[in-house]
């Protein structure tokens, strides 16, 4: 991850140091990798039937989230945080639904691009409160979570909407061979879409950077304000991008997902090792603890464990990850 | 300490000018004074809107509905004081009021009260070990305390199945009911917890504590203060405050329901942040908080009697929080 070489750079290390920075850090994701491995072996093992149903299934429920948690994985990675991301899924997921019920595929298509300006805009609106008024991050995007759950009601007061087949189409079923879901091939394409480019160009380092030290961005000349607002349109593009994979799954618009996307969404992130203090990690982190935390739901079931007691589990592996996150980083700083 | 509002001294006497900047000084060392006058529009407000509304029982309703917000505001406050957050306030108080509408029947109110309790007080202490031992992030540990609670009052709410319509008649006594025809019988309640903050924030060793590791951890922690256990104790603190203000709100709703208390976790945040304690840390009080839950409280009511619907509530909800932060902000940030 270029992520290792930007932060290193801030640092200005030797170039030994460099190579522990990166192994470490893909060391991170390169665990969360071997563990879903792991994970899906033992899914196998525990319930023969699993195979590539299971896998499209794993994927479609895990899309909406993995997007969300690459939404709150890119504004964190720029110093902020948001909590509006499950409000700003819902009112596009709303918007979308209503204005594509009935209508011909071709201006679904338009309304999928207004879609996605929508969140572009909402994420704007966000990221320019919090220059502007320089209230904390947590606290405009708490508030404006209400606004976005208030104007979702607006457009949609129960579920409703529809979509086009081409767009469930986008993520049901798979590609090529079975074992391939379409969703999992539209998150990658998606985020590489995204991501890639802005991630690799001056942009990209802006958000490292105002994201590690704001004061050092500033002082380096990076545009901080712009950096951040920057940051929170890509995080409300991916948020719009989470609000149509569920109209596309559920074909419907659903005004209330819950805060629950927002909250998930923070655990995946750090799950995926990115440093709520920002600057820090990638998205491809986020993504692979998504899935793992899905899987985890679905083995649970499989053993029978009552499904209340695996969101308590999932409460606990988010703690132990942490909790090992931490001693292993006060570990290397007593060092 | 530029925080510390509560400690502040008065603003000098001579200079009670009326000037912006005499505003300004009034806003920032006495938040309260400009929070009462806003309360009171509302409250006139809300007699124009609709001529004889506001009397003695209006005030009763009012005070018993904001008695719930303020208590977990209040739990709010003292976490953020330090610089955290508590999002397991809602699990904790949904999971007491659970707990002891269950479990009156079999072992009387006063030990299912207790029960209640101590449930809460073991999951703050798990928190209070995650973010005052572990130093896990505040954010990660309350949110996987919440998933943990949730599962399990679930859990235990499918071995207790027959939960009926309604709560006990005490419990509803506790919440719903009034002393002298009048006098809410939470408030009753509320008033020695309320006292109780108000004085150990101002006046004790461990108040001052908490401003000081919100202020500045460093300087705390080099001036001999033993964070781990100031805040093994406050994240304690917090969940039996959840707890309390739980059985409360169950009583006043006539609800038992594992999720009844999540729709306030976000006002509870509110609260405190429109009474001026900051998410930063170090600076605030309960006095504005109380406040802030009053008018959160007067400023649904009001809008209810005007016939808004949830959905513009919600965005008019958003916007107030925005407003009263940014004027927050911006004068302390000039000071």
């Amino acid at each position: 991850m270029t992520a290792a070489t930007t932060t290193a750079e801030a640092r200005k290390p030797g170039p030994l140091d460099t190579l522990a920075d990166t192994a470490r850090k893909n060391g991170w994701t390169i665990g969360l990798l071997v563990f879903l491995g792991v994970l899906l072996a033992f899914t196998r093992f525990i319930q023969p039937t699993y195979g590539p149903s299971g896998i499209q299934n794993l994927a479609i429920q895990a899309l909406p989230l993995a997007l969300a948690a690459a939404a709150q994985a890119v504004v964190v990675i720029a110093g902020g945080i948001d909590l509006s991301i499950g409000s700003m899924m819902a009112l596009t997921s709303v918007v979308a639904a209503a204005n594509m019920e009935d209508q011909s595929p071709e201006y679904a298509v338009f309304v999928v691009i207004a879609v996605l300006v929508l969140g572009l805009v909402l994420g704007a609106i966000n990221g320019t409160l919090i220059v502007a008024t320089r209230i904390p991050d947590i606290v405009v995007t708490l508030a404006m979570g209400f606004v976005w759950a208030g104007a979702a009601l607006l457009v949609l007061p129960t579920p409703g909407g529809g979509a086009p087949d081409w767009l469930k189409d986008l993520v049901l079923g798979s590609l090529g061979t079975e074992w391939l879901p379409k969703a999992l091939v539209l998150l990658a394409i998606v985020v590489a879409i995204v991501w890639l480019p802005i991630q690799r160009s001056k942009i990209g380092l802006w958000l490292y950077a105002n994201g590690s030290s704001p004061l050092a961005a500033f002082r380096s000349g990076v545009p901080v304000n712009r950096a951040k607002i920057i940051g929170y349109m890509v995080g409300g593009l991916f948020a719009a991008l989470a609000g149509l994979s569920l109209t596309a799954s559920t074909g419907i618009g659903t005004p209330v997902p819950g805060p629950t996307y927002t909250l998930l969404s923070v655990a995946a992130i750090v799950l995926g090792g990115v440093s709520l203090a920002g600057g820090r990690g990638g998205l491809f982190g986020p993504i692979v603890a998504v899935f793992i935390l899905s899987l985890l739901r679905t083995d649970l079931s499989f053993l029978r464990i009552n499904t209340n007691l695996s969101t308590v589990a999932q409460g606990i592996i988010l703690v132990a990850v942490v909790m090992v996150g931490t001693l292993v980083q006060l570990r290397r700083e007593r060092r | 300490m530029s925080g510390a509002t509560a400690t502040a001294p008065a603003p000098a006497r001579g200079e009670a000018r009326v000037s912006a900047a005499g505003i300004r000084a009034l806003l920032r060392d006495r938040p309260a004074i400009p929070l009462a006058i806003l309360l009171g529009i509302l409250i006139v407000m809300s007699e124009i809107v609709r001529p004889g509304t506001v009397d003695a029982n209006w005030a009763s309703v009012i005070i018993r509905t904001a008695v719930p917000l303020a208590i977990l505001a209040g739990a709010q406050t003292l976490t953020m004081l330090t610089g955290g957050i508590d999002l397991s306030v809602g699990a904790v108080a949904s999971m007491s009021g659970f707990v002891v509408a269950t479990l009156v029947g079999d072992m009387g109110f006063m030990s299912a009260i207790l029960v209640a309790i101590a449930a809460a007080a073991l999951a703050g202490l798990m928190t209070g070990i995650g973010v005052g031992i572990f130093r896990v992030h505040p954010l990660i540990m309350t949110l996987a305390m919440s998933l943990v609670v949730l599962g399990l009052a679930n859990v235990w709410q499918l071995q207790n199945v027959q939960t009926g319509s309604g709560v006990p008649p005490e419990l509803r006594t506790l919440g719903a009911g009034f002393t002298f025809g009048i006098i809410p019988n939470s408030f009753v309640v509320f008033i020695p917890i309320a006292l109780l903050i108000l004085f150990g924030l101002r006046r004790t060793g461990y108040g001052r504590m908490l401003y000081a590791i919100g202020d500045n951890p460093v300087a705390a922690r080099l001036s001999g203060a033993k964070s781990w256990q100031i805040l093994l104790l406050l994240y304690i603190i917090s969940a039996v405050m959840a707890g309390i203000a739980g059985f409360l709100l169950s009583g006043a709703t006539n609800t038992a329901s594992v999720t009844l208390a999540n729709s306030l976790l976000l006002p509870s945040v509110a609260a405190a942040v429109i009474g001026g304690t900051s998410i930063l840390g170090g600076r605030g009080g309960y006095g504005g908080t109380i406040l802030g839950a009053l008018i959160l409280t007067v400023v649904t009511a009001l809008l209810n009697s005007l016939g808004f619907k949830e959905a513009d509530r919600l965005i008019l909800f958003g916007a107030i929080i925005v407003l009263v932060a940014a004027a927050y902000t911006r004068v302390t940030s000039e000071s």
